[in-house]
């Protein structure tokens, strides 16, 4: 990842296309993005075809869900790969999908200035950390979310530091908890 | 609700990375949808895919493709997706289980299976399969071991076996080397979403009552 890509506001530019319609920010998110997705989608075993076709839709889906995007919830990267995810096992294994019950975090639920910040910087923390692993056990990763690998062959033990996005989300949780009982 | 056992994380990560059969996504759905913890270690979990997409070398998109992607979204009625509604839920299934089964408890098409025991098979795709459970308080399940892995999520009642005891929320991740007895605790019927990726053996041709039950 360049250098340039940490400073981007990804979220801001999100905001402008949910409230602005803002064709230059999403041309922005666009240049960024679609040609990870299709990259992404090829290493999952699509061809360029394919994998273009579902990259814009994928895109397409990004500005039709402008508004339910989260940015103290996830990363711009973050949500992106969870609609690229659906796409694939969409158009590549053809199965369904069952989600967990939404939460209902209200509109009230007014973005926590330090969870926007965290949620930015997670991203790239969690890609410097991946960059750091060994060879072989980044690209046993790397195959799990390509859908390269089934559940049995992925190692339990990742070497990420994922407890402080977990804490940071369950205390996000335990707040809404309050706020709804 | 206190949850005792929970997800692996070698589950939490394959769900969010899309890898698993749709029976076991089921018991991760409707798992998550109850339990908070493993909701957030997944969320980590898709956070290491957002960093993953990241990191993908960037693909030459064809020439027009930003155009063409205006196109795709001109050609779309600009009404707003609407979020999925959050569920309120009133009966005993989360969500995603009251989508399968079309409804809550008073849905399920229950076949007997023998010894008071009850099952009912959930439509998922290949590579794995998923049945409701009924067990009346107090039955023991006959001995049994596993093949492949199986998922059991208890969502009324409990049961207990040699070392625990599973009560709402709590899913038992079984292998082949798991060997115990389980048995429905007393005073409430015990209802179990359970998902396994063993072959089907039962069927309408081998008599039920010789049938361990949990593996069916
Ligand atoms: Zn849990």
């Amino acid at each position: 990842m360049q250098a340039s890509d940490d400073m981007t506001d990804w979220a801001g530019l999100m905001a402008r296309v949910r409230d602005h319609q803002d064709r230059a920010a999403f041309a922005a998110l666009f240049r960024h993005f679609a040609p990870r997705v299709k990259s992404f989608l090829m290493k999952s075993g699509a061809d360029a075809t394919l994998a273009e076709e579902c990259a814009q839709d994928v895109m397409a889906t990004l500005w039709h869900k402008a508004h339910l995007f989260d940015p103290s919830r996830a990363s711009v990267a973050t949500w992106i790969f969870t609609i690229a995810r659906n796409r694939r096992i969409d158009a590549l294994r053809k199965a369904r999908r069952p989600e967990p019950e939404e939460l209902d975090w209200g509109p009230e639920a007014e973005p926590d200035g330090a969870d926007l910040f965290e949620s930015r910087q997670e991203t790239t923390r969690l890609g410097a950390a991946l960059a750091q692993l060994p060879d072989k056990q980044r690209a046993l990763i790397e195959r799990a979310y390509f859908g390269d690998l089934s559940h049995g062959e992925l190692a339990a033990e990742t070497g990420l530091p994922l407890g402080t996005i977990k804490s940071r989300i369950r205390l996000a949780l335990e707040k809404l908890r309050q706020q709804m009982s | 609700m206190t949850i005792r056992h929970h997800l692996s994380d070698q589950l939490l990560m394959s769900y969010a990375a899309g890898d698993l059969p749709e029976a076991f996504n089921l018991v991760v759905a409707t798992h998550v949808s109850l339990c908070d913890d493993c909701r957030a270690q997944l969320a980590a979990f898709e956070v290491v895919g957002g960093a993953v997409l990241d990191r993908c070398d960037m693909a030459a998109m064809g020439d027009e493709s930003l155009t063409a992607c205006f196109a795709r979204i001109d050609s779309l009625p600009n009404t707003p997706v609407r979020a999925r509604k959050p569920a309120r839920r009133n009966g005993l299934f989360p969500a995603p289980l009251a989508d399968y089964v079309g409804g809550d408890l008073d849905r399920v098409k229950w076949r007997s299976v023998g010894a008071g025991v009850r099952q009912a098979i959930l439509p998922t795709g290949k590579g794995a399969s998923a049945r409701l459970l009924h067990i009346p308080a107090g039955q023991a399940v006959p001995d049994h071991g596993h093949r492949g892995m199986e998922l059991t999520l208890v969502l009324q009642g409990a049961f207990r076996d040699d070392s625990d005891r599973f009560g709402p929320g709590d899913v038992e991740i079984a292998d082949q080397a798991t060997e115990h007895t389980p048995v429905a605790e007393a005073g409430m019927d015990c209802i179990c979403l359970a998902a396994t990726d063993a072959p089907l053996r039962f069927n309408g041709l081998i008599p039920r009552l010789a049938q361990p039950f949990f593996r069916i």
